[in-house]
This record gives C-alpha cells, structure tokens and sequence, in this order.
C-alpha cells in the first residue's frame, strides 16, 4: 500500500470527512485524539464512523487515530469504528510492545463480537515519546496487525524537553532509529507532518530530507500540502524508465539463460530489481487510478 | 438649455410618473446602491400606485421594496436576479402579480422588441454633466460599466439621470451619450460604490473548492479549446476565480493567448489580461473596484452593453463568440437542467442573471459545484425550478467526478482519455445520496409567485409559493 501522503482531518468537521477522500492523500487520518476537544469526543466518533461506512468503496485508505491509553476514551473510540472495517487504527503515544498487544486483544474481541473477521483492520503505531522511539523495534515487531511505524514529532520534542525547530535537528535521532526499526521488520516508515501550513519552502526541504532517510511518506496536516508532499514522495520520470528498463533487462536475461544481466554498463543485482519493481508498483498505483 | 432640475422630487414629477407606469433601474452599484429606494420612496410620497419596477438585478438592500409592495406602490415587479431578503418574501406571497424573471440578455432583447416597455428608466449614475451625458467610470460613486443601464437609457420613454458627480459639459469618455436623457438631478450620494463587491472574489483556500476548480480547468484543457484566441467567462466566486488561476497556469505552460474574457469583471481577470493572458476584456459589469480602475485606465478594457453581451434579439452578441463559461447552480437534475433562482426550500434566492445566455451561446458551458451543498445533494431527479436548459450545459463537475451531457459524447471520450473521473449523472445523484441521504421532497403548491422566462423570452418554468 504506497502512503505518501496521510492527510490529518479533525473527526468534529463534517465537511472535511466526507470530502477527505477526494482531495488527493493516499490515506486519510481521520482524528479522534488533539484535534477533538473532551466534550466533543463522543459527536466526532459518531461523524467517523458514519463516514466510514459510506466511505467503504473509496480507494482511499482509511486511519483512525485513536486516543491514547492512559486516557479513558479509547476503548470507546474502538468499539465505534472497528466494526466498520477501517483499513488501520493509529494508537496515540505508543510506547511499549505491550500497549500494541492490548489495543490488538481489544480489537480481536470487538471483531469477535461484530463478526467480522478478526484481523480486519491493521495497527500504525504512532511513536511519539522517548520511550516509544527508544522502543521502535519492539513495537514493529509487537503483533502481525502491525503495518509500519509512524513518527509524531512534536509530542516527542515535548518529551525530549527541547524546542521543535523548522530544520529539525532535534528529531534527527528519532527520525533514523523510527525507518532502522521499522525496516528492520520489514515494515514502512511514515514521517511526522510539516505544521507551518504556509511555509512551502520549509514543507519542501522537511519532506526531501525525510524521504532521503528511507521514509516512505509523510503526513499532512493540510489538504494543500497534499500535491508538494506526493510529488516529492513520488519516484521521478527517469525513475521509473529506468526500473522499466531494470525489469525488462532481467526478463531478457531470463529468456537467454543469463546467470548476470547488466544495465547501462552495470550489473543488476537483487537489491537493484527488488527497487525497481517497487517503483514500478507505484506506477501502478499512481497512475492505475482515475484522480489525480 | 439645461437638463437639470433641483431635486429627485422635480425629476420624477418633470418625467410624469403616474400610477400603473413601468420604472426601470440598473444594479451596477450592486448592494450599494441607494437610487431605487430614493424613487420609490418619492414615489410612495407623492400617493403614487400600482408601478411596475423593473430592475436588472435587486439586493438586499433594496429591501424597502418589501414595504411598497405591501402598500401597493409596487404591484409588479421584472427582475434578472432577486437577493435572499426580497426573494424570501416574494415566495411567501407578498404581490399578487406574479414576479417576471429574464436574464441579462433576455432583458436587453426584449426591451429592444417592445416585450419590456419602460414609461421611465432612473439611472443612477457616477459622473454625468447638466445634458445627461453619462459614465461609470468617475466619481466617488465610481462603479464601472454601466452596461445594463444602455438598453434603459434607449428604450424608455423618459430618462432620468441620477448622479452624485455633476461635471462640466461635456463629459469626456462618457458611456451613454446625452441624446437618450430627458432629465438630470444631483443627489448627495447615489450609493457605496465600496459595496459593489460580489461575494470574496478572492480565489477560495477550501480544498473541496479547489479541487472542483481544479477538475474544471482540467474539462477545459482536453475540450480543445484552450488554444490562441481562447475566449472565457467565469464568476467572481472564490471557485470560479480558481478556475481561473488554473486556466492561467495551463495558458502560461502552453504559451496560449486568449482573445477575450467577460462576464462579472474581478481584479483577477484584470490581472490575466494584464499579463497578456488575454487581448481584451468586454465588461458589462464590473465586480470589484480593481475592475473598476481598470475599465478606467486601460484601453483594452471595454465597457459592453447588455445588449451586446447576450441580447438574443441583436444579430450577433458576445456569448455567440465565446468559448468556454464556467457556471454555478444550486440544484441541477438528472437531465442536466440548472437551477439557480431558488435554494432547497424552494425559497426565491436569485436569478438568471447571465446564466442561460452564457450556456447556451458559449461553446463549452461548464457547472461547476460541490456534489452536497448543507447537507443536501446538489443532482436531484428534478430541480425546483428550471432556470437553464439542460440542452445548453455541456458538463457538471463536482468534486466526485465529472458528469458528461450525452448529446457531447465527443467531449466524454475526450475526458474519459484523459483520464479524468467521469461519471454518469445517475451515479453522481446515487453518489450525493449514499452520503446526505435522499432529501424529503419540497412541496411548493401554492399560487404562482414568479415565471421564468428564457431569454428568447418563451416560458421555462413557474415558481409557486409553498401553500
């Protein structure tokens, strides 16, 4: 599933879920957690899960970002929407393999009790304490629910108790030690959202230095990061000729009994055509669609 | 030999307003404008009855109106366009006769054919000498184009001019020349030019906006005809004026330069010609005050006649050369009839305007709107009130995808080429459904409150009161 884009949308606004999935994001946050004040809790997970079940045939990946738990509503964030199959539930403050396991028990019964399949709906941990960065393998490798690792940096620098600056350096560690975990257990790697929604310039640095430490995307806290943040998540023209070109040389190779293939005077080796047939899936997904 | 009389009161009296007379005004001061109220009042003073008003367009701050029809000095009333406040209490059933609505070129054409006789037409007027020479362009009440008013002035039986800025004869670069005008009075303020803004008219930030604008500009760019010599209307709205900041960059990409655009003039499309987007504008409203400084300034910025814009009666009139418009509605139907005179109760909230001229003489008209609007669908099976003909649109584009009008499959395949999400107009209708629910339906039943007419001024559709 390619995310380059995962688009914030606050659970109490309307409007915004049930135009989330036409404005471009490859996958939807829809936020039960900061976004939603206390007595507004209750309102929004009803908006969410009314969204979810007319939302069902979009192509558009659906997350939940519930809250976290060692705050009561999260059980009842859970019981609202699991039931309507959300792609992936994103558990706030995930600091512990153990938090990933009660949140998936918690799930499995729910599914047992809707009688779903249980199993439906995946986990994307968000890891935004010290303890959770300090933890990221443990936590990728906690259950199978688990589809990648995704970083929050700004309750992080809170709880690394330090300032968190448009160029980043305070992340750095937590940005490498989130992708190296998440690789690790072969998994995705998802950034923390670039929040000067003005600042294009800064959105565009922030996402090409994300993607240069292995991220996979990034979330959004703005529909009109959308485009900049795909496209810079998004492999270039020359990129994909040449995985074409990967992909068709090994094939050749095949057909004449080649043991060693080479491209462009170098030789292709397994790491080369596992890049090039990911590209090559992005192509299709980006392209095999009808919206832009 | 002078034109001029001291007060409103003498020019009305001089004119000879009587009961059971047609009166004419023009809307260029938008919801700024203080003239109609002026003469209704004076003609409420002076035990005035039964008048018929017809007005190219009424505001909310005409609101006056309301009690002159219900004192009877007002019994008829001939509109383009009708605000939420006079429009509301027209549905309730507040006059009898019930209100005539054209569009902008309907009007022009048929007081051009005897159809709409004016006894008296009241010009308010920016800047005007003693002899009734007139424009829009000067003055503390400086509202540009005085398009609409050119029909008034030619076709009345008495004119009244109407100024806050009296000038020494003769008026250089003047709109309307003297020889229409019978009478020329100076009031203190003819309105708050400051209030002709229509709506934002800054380009929209909503991202549901955008992406309909987006999808709208992407219709233009495989219909073939964004080319050199490219001509194009679009509203003053947030999404219109993003359509054409979209339009713009395709243009730029592709090196085209467009022949003209027109329609609602905005500082924005000021700014396209400007940069050599386009040769001209032909302006026969302006929407802002940019607009306004513009008309004034620059020569290839020219003022247009309703007549000129979209009278179906004229020869030949700007819209039959115009490409591309992009339209708004408040409902639309399944075969692609618009509506945009009355919201979803079926309260009266608007009008024509330049709608039905644009979609039927442009080449390719585009509506261009959200897919739910308040909780509402914008496709229903029928819309409330007819107010342009499906046979004229070509495309409705919403956020959830593109519905193509049969009768252009060309277009379809075009779009469908490009990949674009184009849809059937039933699976946009099923689409809105599935989301806010199928609405329960609006039953209005009552007496007949106004009819539409089509610009060649045959009957489109009637609008009924609730009970």
């Amino acid at each position: 599933m390619m995310r380059r884009t995962m688009l914030f949308l606050p659970g109490n606004t309307p409007n915004m879920l049930i135009n989330g999935d036409v404005l471009g994001a490859d996958s939807i946050i829809f936020d039960l957690e900061d976004a939603v004040a206390p007595d507004e809790k209750d309102a929004a997970r009803i908006l969410v899960r009314n969204t979810l079940k007319y939302q069902k045939s979009s192509a558009c990946e659906t997350i939940i970002r519930i809250n976290p738990l060692d705050f009561g509503e999260w059980k009842a964030d859970l019981e609202e929407v699991i039931p309507y199959k959300p792609d992936l539930i994103m558990p706030a403050k995930t600091s512990s393999a153990q938090d990933i396991q009660i949140i998936a028990d918690y799930m499995a019964q729910i599914e047992e009790q809707a009688k779903i399949q249980v199993g439906s709906t995946g986990i994307l941990p968000l890891v935004e304490t010290v303890l959770g960065v300090e933890k990221a393998f443990e936590i990728a490798s906690a259950h199978k629910r688990v589809a990648g690792l995704f970083l929050g940096g700004e309750d992080l620098t809170a709880d690394l108790h330090c300032k968190r600056t448009r160029e980043g350096q305070e992340i750095f560690y937590a940005r490498s030690r989130i992708v190296c975990a998440a690789r690790a257990c072969g998994l995705e790697a998802y950034d923390t959202p670039f929040t000067d929604v003005e600042d294009m310039q800064g959105l565009v640095k922030d996402s090409q230095f994300a993607r240069s430490l292995g991220f996979s995307g990034k979330a959004v806290i703005s529909p009109r990061h959308v485009e900049t943040v795909n496209a810079l998540f998004s492999p270039a023209p020359e990129e994909i000729e040449y995985a074409h070109e990967v992909v068709e040389a090994i094939q050749e190779g095949k057909r004449q009994g080649k043991g060693a293939v080479s491209l462009r005077g170098k030789m292709i080796d397994a790491p080369i055509v596992k890049r090039a047939e990911q590209i090559l899936d992005m192509e299709r997904q980006m392209f095999g669609g009808d919206f832009h | 030999m002078s034109k001029l009389v001291g007060t409103l009161r003498e020019a009305v009296m001089a004119a000879g307003l009587k009961d059971h007379m047609t009166v004419s005004f023009h809307h260029h001061l938008r919801n700024g404008d203080y003239v109609l109220n002026m003469v209704l009042a004076e003609a409420s003073e002076m035990g005035i009855r039964d008048l018929t008003v017809n007005a190219s367009s009424l505001f909310d701050v005409h609101e006056p109106i309301i009690g002159h029809i219900k004192n009877h000095v007002v019994t008829g009333l001939e509109v383009n366009y009708m605000g939420q406040k006079v429009g509301r209490a027209i549905s309730e059933g507040i006059m009898e006769k019930p209100v005539i609505f054209r569009s902008h070129g309907g009007r022009a054409g048929d007081m051009e054919n005897g159809s709409a006789k004016v006894d008296i037409a009241f010009i308010a007027v920016p800047c005007a000498d003693n002899m009734g020479n007139m424009s829009g362009k000067y003055g503390p009440s400086a509202c540009g184009s005085l398009g609409y008013a050119f029909s008034d002035a030619m076709y009345a039986d008495k004119v009244v001019v109407i100024t806050d800025y009296l000038v020494p004869y003769p008026l250089q670069d003047c709109s309307i020349p003297e020889g229409y005008v019978d009478y020329v009075v100076c009031v203190d303020r003819i309105g708050d030019a400051s209030r002709i803004v229509s709506g934002t008219t800054k380009i929209t930030r909503d991202p549901v906006g955008l992406r309909i604008a987006w999808l709208a500009s992407q219709v233009v760019k495989h219909s073939g005809y964004l080319k050199d010599g490219f001509s194009f209307q679009t509203g003053a709205g947030g999404a219109s004026l993003a359509v054409a900041k979209y339009v713009e960059e395709m243009m730029e990409e592709e090196k085209i330069t467009g022949s003209f655009c027109m329609g609602g003039i905005t500082g924005y499309l000021v700014s396209m010609m400007e940069k050599g987007y386009f040769d001209t504008i032909l302006d026969v409203q302006c929407f802002d005050l940019a607009a306004v400084a513009s008309i004034r300034e620059n020569k290839r910025h020219r003022e247009i006649s309703a007549s000129r814009y979209a009278s179906p009666v004229a020869k030949s009139s700007a819209v039959d050369s115009l490409d591309v418009v992009i339209l708004g509605a408040t409902q639309a139907d399944t075969d692609f009839h618009v509506n945009v005179h009355t919201d979803s109760n079926g309260n009266i909230m608007g009008g024509s305007g330049g709608h039905s001229d644009t979609a039927q003489g442009a080449k390719l008209s585009i509506v261009a709107a959200p897919l739910i609007r308040a909780r509402l669908p914008l496709i229903t099976d029928r819309v409330l009130c007819k107010s342009t003909p499906g046979e004229t649109i070509d495309v409705i584009v919403t956020q959830r995808g593109i519905a193509v009008n049969p009768r252009n499959q060309r277009l379809r395949e075009a779009l469908v080429r490009a990949g674009l999400p184009v849809r059937d107009i039933q699976e946009l209708k099923k689409t809105a459904q599935d989301i806010a629910g199928v609405p329960k339906e609006v039953a209005c039943k009552g007496r007949t409150v106004a009819k539409v007419l089509y610009r060649d001024g045959t009957l489109l559709d009637t609008i009924r009161a609730k009970s």
